[in-house]
């Protein structure tokens, strides 16, 4: 078992060199500030604000990736630049080589607060997402992939409730389903857990994880979680502190699939990539607060 | 243990009658109601309040015979208050659905368009604050016809709440539910149809419910000024100097008032969905 996940390791590594996904070069991101005479009268003017500057990173098909860092270091900027929801003041997104400044269905994304619409069913959020991006496909096919979706997530019994009358991490299941039925090349999550209680959020990144080892689906996702990030992703990328924010370091994270809590956190490794992350956060959380004191 | 609990049980439920909000709030309306009427009774026996003033008994004698014999027709000055019901609500129900025909649409353009919301704005703004009545001569001059000019009041005075309602609404909808239709790459209007007015919906239903209410003050007064309604038979019967009658319209246009309120209420819990 080791020794062919050993030599699997190999090839992915050679794969990696020139199966680039998605490729950041040179993303910065400013947001003016306010200026004008009349922001001046006023005492509301601001100067720019320079979010994150010069992000170079290459992301090879079928990986998961985390991002981690401070709070306000730019990570959901980073994130919703490469959705398209926000575009870069300079560098580009390239995917499968062709540069995107929209947003578009081969990427689907999770949000943090669900985002589902209120007035839909269950049923209804995933089929407005089918309907939009599949427009042409037979109603039976799509009734199919809306089913399909639902159970995936384990939500059989639930298609015709609405959000409003379900729990933080059922919301956060049809908003998974919703992602994964419009069957997008790249998983965006923007900390997908980040509002839910210890353990249902456990619950729902051992969902992620067998999900994921399913479809292999490229997935970028934001967390604060150290462990979380260490139990789903094969790459985990540290940013530094704002403002100005760049990637600080790329982590590998060489434990063998698919994982489950209790083989991961006993893998020799565990403790150490652990240890380096939360000295990580640590220094730049502390410099953080330095620099609000200061 | 389990004895507490059963006594705690036993308690509540022997308490539950006196407890429960709702019937001591019944209790007390009933308690006040009756105080109100003695006092009226008494009052109006002894000559305490002014010259003319109805018992309360008279008034609801009244009340009886107006609501028991709603239509009959002697005329244009003596009709049953079903008929002058049913002309004010027609009044109303024409005015008011033209005015929401006009201002939901315009409200949705006015509020996903930033240009639109600034070059029209002043409009809202500037005709908002007028009485509705100040458009009375302006339109007995216009259309030379009474009735028109009810619904003409009507409209002009219901417009403006759902219109600007509708237009913050929609400008205002939840930025995630724009983005969710934004990364499926949904159409523009797609996006409005299915996203944007179902967001604004909960808006767009108090700004009717606003201009519903608008709609039934102002006919009364309107129709003191024109021919037949509600608002006429209350001004006939000062002509006629008799004030239980007055009472009675009163308490009936309150009531409609009421019913009116009230559909707008439920249609707004049906769109909200766990928001209140
Ligand atoms: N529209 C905006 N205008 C001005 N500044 C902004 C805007 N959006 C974000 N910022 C700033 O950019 C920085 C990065 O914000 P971002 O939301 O990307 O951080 P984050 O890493 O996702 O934080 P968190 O971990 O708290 O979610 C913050 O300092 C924030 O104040
Ligand atoms: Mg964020």
């Amino acid at each position: 078992m080791s020794s062919s996940y050993l030599s699997k390791k190999s090839t992915v590594t050679i794969d990696r060199v020139n199966d680039t996904q998605i490729s950041l070069r040179h993303i910065s991101k400013i947001f003016p500030g306010r200026k004008g005479w009349l922001n001046k009268i006023t005492g509301q003017a601001s100067s720019d604000f320079v979010a994150i500057e010069d992000i170079n990173l290459d992301i090879e098909h079928n990986t998961f990736v985390s991002i981690i860092g401070p709070s306000g270091c730019g990570k959901s900027t980073l994130l919703d630049i490469i959705a398209g929801l926000s575009t870069a003041t300079a560098g580009e997104v390239l995917i499968n080589g062709q540069v995107v400044d929209k947003p578009g269905p081969d990427r689907g994304m999770v949000f943090q607060n669900y985002a589902l619409m209120p007035w839909m069913t269950v049923q209804g959020n995933i089929k407005f997402a089918v309907e939009t991006v599949f427009p042409k496909m037979p109603a039976k096919q799509q009734q199919r992939v809306i089913k399909e979706n639902i159970q995936l997530v384990g939500l059989t019994g639930a298609e015709n409730k609405h959000p409003h009358e379900l729990s933080g991490g059922m919301r956060q299941r049809v908003g998974i389903a919703r992602a994964l039925a419009i069957n997008p090349q790249i998983l965006l999550m923007d900390e997908p857990f980040g509002a839910l209680d210890a353990l249902t959020r456990g619950f729902l990144q051992d969902e992620i994880e067998r999900i994921w080892e399913q479809q292999r689906k490229t997935a970028i996702m934001i967390t604060h979680s150290i462990e979380e990030a260490l139990l789903l992703s094969d790459r985990i990328v540290m940013m530094t502190k704002g403002p100005a924010a760049r990637i600080d370091e790329v982590l590998e994270v060489p434990f063998p699939r698919p994982r489950d809590r209790t083989t991961v956190e006993s893998h020799p490794d565990y403790l150490k990539l652990k240890q380096e992350m939360e000295d990580h956060l640590y220094r730049e959380t502390r410099a953080v607060e330095a620099a609000r004191i200061g | 243990m389990t004895v507490v609990r059963e006594s705690l049980i036993k308690n509540s439920k022997k308490e539950k009658l006196l407890d429960n909000e709702n019937i001591r709030a019944l209790l007390l309306f009933l308690l006040s109601l009756g105080i109100f009427l003695l006092f009226w009774e008494m009052g109006a026996k002894l000559k305490l309040f002014s010259k003319g003033m109805p018992t309360a008994s008279l008034t609801i004698k009244e009340l009886w015979y107006w609501v028991t014999h709603p239509f009959y027709k002697n005329g244009p000055n003596d009709m049953g208050i079903g008929w002058n019901l049913l002309i004010s609500l027609r009044r109303v129900a024409i005015g008011y659905t033209l005015a929401s025909l006009i201002a939901v649409p315009l409200g949705i353009l006015v509020g996903i368009s930033k240009v639109a919301f600034k070059a029209f704005n002043p409009y809202f703004q500037l005709l908002k604050p007028v009485s509705p009545l100040a458009w009375l001569p302006l339109g007995l001059y216009i259309f030379r016809d009474s009735e028109l000019t009810g619904i003409f009041i009507i409209t002009i005075a219901s417009i403006w709440p759902t219109l600007t309602n509708t237009a913050f609404g929609v400008a205002n909808v939840d930025s995630s539910y724009l983005n969710v239709s934004k990364t499926l790459g949904a159409s523009r209007w797609r996006t409005i149809f299915r996203v944007i007015i179902p967001a604004a919906l909960p808006n767009i239903i108090s700004g009717l419910r606003i201009s519903m209410g608008i709609s039934w003050l102002v006919i009364v007064a309107a129709e003191m000024l024109l021919g037949t309604g509600l608002g006429y038979f209350i001004w006939n019967e000062w002509n006629n100097l008799y004030i239980p009658n007055i009472l009675v319209a009163i308490f009936i246009i309150g009531i409609v008032g009421i019913i009116l309120d009230q559909i707008f209420a439920y249609l707004e819990k049906l769109v909200s969905f766990g928001k209140s």
